[in-house]
């Protein structure tokens, strides 16, 4: 089970003026049940590449199977593979547009051609695992503050049951402890339901802190994936592209520089807060050590 | 006089029904006494729907108080008669780019204030001029604001302000749909505002780390200035931004996780730098 | 995508045509269209031919660029072109099935194209070469007097302006949500009209409230910039007639005649 993208290559407005090619043979595995993040500067092709995973855009080029079907057969039901892939875009409480937030939320699974009855049994259990109280599921949703506006429309893909979910910077706007309770609310999906994750940002520290696997894109092609950790070793490279690495992988750095030995590969703050301890536990043990001898 | 002084200002948002009776009122802004000089850099902190975006319209006369008095420049903007006056002298920058472009060419849009204003025809020539050298966007200045970046767009925008020679402007969260290089842009032309034109700065965000230069810092909350101070005192207080749906920059987290878990380094670290200063002199 | 579509959006160059008042521009474009509706037989065709590709090289826009506008029209061209070539009776050339091609037909169709094909090239130059700002500012201070009868000249204008302004970012606007109801299995394609319509719901509620945002947001972005209507007003760039204005006119006085005069010698 996974997504295989082999040799994508995506050209915007071909064989005019204005051609960009926005994908640049990109060859990508994703698994079953991993987090992934995709990081990239503004144009560096990543919201493209998440729309073509649930075929919204189709490839110039190359080849993407789902679970061992290549998605561009004549016969294959792309319908189908939305409700699979369920793609959060960004600001996805522009598209809400139902009279109150349950019937939004039923939009999805109305379209895969589910009962009223069955529609409503999950978007029912969407809305609760998005953890939307119920005083606000029979409201307009133009009623609602922003965070909750934006759990009604994750709720809103939710229910579509989707085996991935692949989100397009779901914090932006947000305040400090609603960009919190979103990535926390992605993270519980991704641990209970062993769900398949796939969170774009602009925040390294939030990659650093939530994902396994992390993809840096830069002019349409893949410029480093690998563990959080593997990633941000490159810091350097990093910034040269227009990215750069959390604060904390930079102090871990910077104190080594002057004698500290700190980890060099600490991505977060509890990384990092325990390579510092360490480095100061030791030290003073020795300390201790040496003055009772 | 305080180039800003606001006391006790109350805003209410009052919702009706059909028949015209209240059917609730909104409080949001609760008494907020807010004074800021000539030249000062004032960042305001808040959670959404804390009342921070209300408290900037209100500078700018967008809204107008229900209660207490505001006085902008020596003008009180509870006199509808100050009304121009204090758009002219408080500019504002608002969040979405986009929404606040009015001309289809960059050197048109930030003449549009001075034209509001009645500036000369040469004298608008040389205030766009000098506006979109200061951040930076001259050399796009016959180019449409659609194929500009977030960031690009935003410094537009500032520039159209500053083409009407404010003493003020009011920046609300300027970078909040802006991606990280973006928001480098915009702070770093915020940043030659207040330095070097000595336009009175306020920024109103929820990033936190975009007020550590800031000279003062306003924490609101559910309509009320709940915290004031320098960004040091301000984010020595870890557990009570929190409480008030805010974090800190991360780095001062770190120190903060260090100090209760019994490394003495000392409170409100603000940069990296001093982290690093501080553990060295520990170690 | 939606976003080609380049049919009336400025092309900045450093062209003749591009220094031209708005007002001569817009002049000399109705000029323009009435002679398209005037001019008969080859001749005519051939002047009115030189006139447009004369202008369209002095404004150094891309030909290609331009014919790109056309896509737009594709559908409106091949209706005419249908409706000319079949329903106008006169001697047969061709006939199948119950339908039958004249020879009147074929020319009637032939020069209904052309004639559409100029109107929106050369309208397009219009667009094309003036800023929507400037386009506005040329109406506005050319329908002045209509002032006098209180309309509020000013007014239209700017929402004219603003108008064009945000077309290219609705047209963005309309493409992201469409794409995000997609994702939630919606369908715009399939089913009959009364089904098709029903599935715009989707897409023009969010529109619609997206659009009501953006002016609510943009009066107060204008209110803070102390616009408070036309009075008072100065201008960046306030109209002025130059020399080449004088000749542009002179050149479209002369044009039109020429079509008028090859219509009554042919």
């Amino acid at each position: 089970m996974s997504i295989i993208l082999d040799k994508v290559n995506y050209v915007y407005s071909e064989k005019t003026a204005y051609e960009i090619q926005a994908l640049k043979d990109i060859n990508l595995k994703i698994n079953d049940g991993e987090f992934i993040g995709i990081i990239g500067h503004t144009g560096s092709g990543k919201s493209t590449l998440i729309q073509h995973l649930n075929g919204l855009v189709k490839a110039s080029s190359g080849g993407i199977y789902y679970n061992g079907q290549d998605i561009y057969d004549a016969d294959y039901k792309l319908k189908d593979l939305r409700g699979k892939v369920g793609l959060v875009f960004q600001y996805p409480e522009h598209q809400l547009f139902e009279t109150t937030v349950f019937a939004d939320v039923c939009f999805g699974p109305r379209n895969r051609g589910l009962s009223r009855k069955d529609s409503e049994l999950k978007a029912f259990t969407a809305l609760r695992s998005v953890g939307l109280s119920e005083d606000y599921w029979y409201r307009s949703p133009f009623e609602l503050s922003g965070g909750q506006k934006r759990r009604a429309a994750i709720a809103g893909v939710l229910a579509m049951e989707p085996e991935v979910l692949v989100l397009d910077e779901p914090t932006a706007g947000l305040d400090p402890k609603g960009r919190d309770e979103i990535l926390d609310l992605v993270a519980k999906l991704h641990r209970e339901r062993q769900m398949t994750v796939i969170l774009v940002s602009h925040s390294m520290e939030d990659v650093a802190k939530y994902v396994q696997r992390l993809i840096v894109m830069n002019h349409g092609s893949v410029l480093y994936d690998g563990t959080p950790a593997e990633v941000f070793a490159h810091y350097r490279e990093l910034e040269e592209v227009g990215l750069a690495a959390p604060q904390v992988t930079y102090l871990m750095h910077e104190l080594r520089k002057r004698g500290i030995p700190a980890n060099g590969v600490a991505t977060t703050l509890e990384e990092a807060k325990q390579s510092i301890m360490q480095a100061f536990s030791e030290k003073y043990s020795e300390q201790k050590a040496t003055h009772w001898q | 006089m305080n180039f800003i002084e606001a006391r006790k200002l109350v805003h209410e948002y009052i919702r009706r029904d059909e028949n015209d009776n209240v059917e609730s009122i909104l409080t949001a802004l609760d008494e907020v006494n807010l004074d800021v000089k000539q030249g000062e850099f004032v960042a305001i902190l808040g959670h959404n729907g804390s009342g921070k975006s209300t408290l900037a319209k209100h500078l700018n006369v967008l809204l107008r108080p229900s209660g207490g008095t505001l006085w902008v420049n020596g003008k009180d903007a509870q006199d509808a008669g100050n009304i121009w006056d204090i758009r002219q002298s408080t500019g504002m920058v608002f969040q979405n780019p986009d929404n606040q472009i009015i001309a289809s060419v960059v050197e048109e849009d930030v003449a549009f204030g001075p034209e509001n204003i009645g500036v000369p025809t040469t004298e608008i020539w040389k205030r766009v001029e000098k506006s979109l050298k200061s951040v930076g966007m001259i050399q796009y200045r016959e180019h449409s604001p659609n194929r500009l970046s977030g960031g690009q767009k935003q410094r537009v925008a500032i520039a159209g302000v500053m083409a009407m020679e404010p003493k003020c402007i009011v920046l609300d969260e300027p970078t909040a749909m802006l991606d990280p290089n973006g928001r480098r842009e915009v702070l770093e032309a915020v940043g030659q505002l207040g330095k070097e034109k000595g336009v009175t700065v306020i920024l109103i965000t929820h990033y936190m780390e975009e007020v550590i230069r800031a000279d003062r810092v306003y924490v609101m909350d559910n309509g009320k200035v709940v915290m004031q101070g320098t960004p040091r005192a301000i984010f020595s207080q870890v557990d009570t931004l929190k409480s008030y749906r805010l974090d800190v920059p991360q780095i001062t987290l770190l120190a903060y996780e260090l100090r209760k878990a019994g490394v003495p380094v000392p409170e409100g670290i603000l940069t990296r730098q001093e982290l690093v200063e501080a553990l060295c002199q520990l170690y | 995508m939606l976003r080609d579509i380049t049919i009336g959006q400025y092309y900045p160059a450093d062209s003749v045509i591009h220094k031209l008042d708005p007002r001569t521009k817009l002049m000399a474009t109705m000029i323009y269209i009435l002679s398209l509706f005037i001019f008969r037989g080859l001749a005519g065709f051939a002047a009115v031919t030189l006139g447009l590709f004369l202008v369209i090289l002095l404004s150094k826009v891309p030909i290609g660029y331009m014919v790109k506008g056309l896509k737009a029209i594709v559908v409106i061209l091949l209706i005419t072109v249908i409706f000319n070539l079949f329903l106008t009776p006169g001697e047969t050339l061709v006939s199948f099935w119950k339908l039958r091609i004249t020879e009147e037909g074929l020319r009637n169709a032939a020069f209904m194209t052309v004639r559409l094909i100029y109107l929106i090239l050369g309208s397009s130059i219009l667009t094309l070469t003036t800023t929507p700002n400037q386009l506005t500012d040329g109406l506005e201070k050319s329908l002045r007097p209509l002032n006098k009868i209180r309309v509020p000249v000013h007014e239209i204008a700017m929402m004219m302006s603003i108008a064009l302004r945000f077309i290219p970012i609705l047209i963005e606007e309309t493409d992201k949500i469409m794409k995000a109801q997609l994702a939630r299995g919606a369908d715009f394609e399939s089913g009959n009209l009364v089904k098709k319509a029903k599935a715009m719901v989707p897409l023009l509620v969010p529109l619609f409230i997206s659009a009501f945002r953006r002016a609510n947001d943009l009066a107060l972005a204008m209110e803070a910039r102390c616009y408070n209507g036309g009075d008072g007003r100065t201008k960046m760039k306030p109209l002025k007639y130059k020399g080449a204005d004088a000749a542009a006119y002179l050149l479209a006085a002369v044009y039109f005649a020429v079509v008028i005069l090859l219509r009554s010698f042919m």
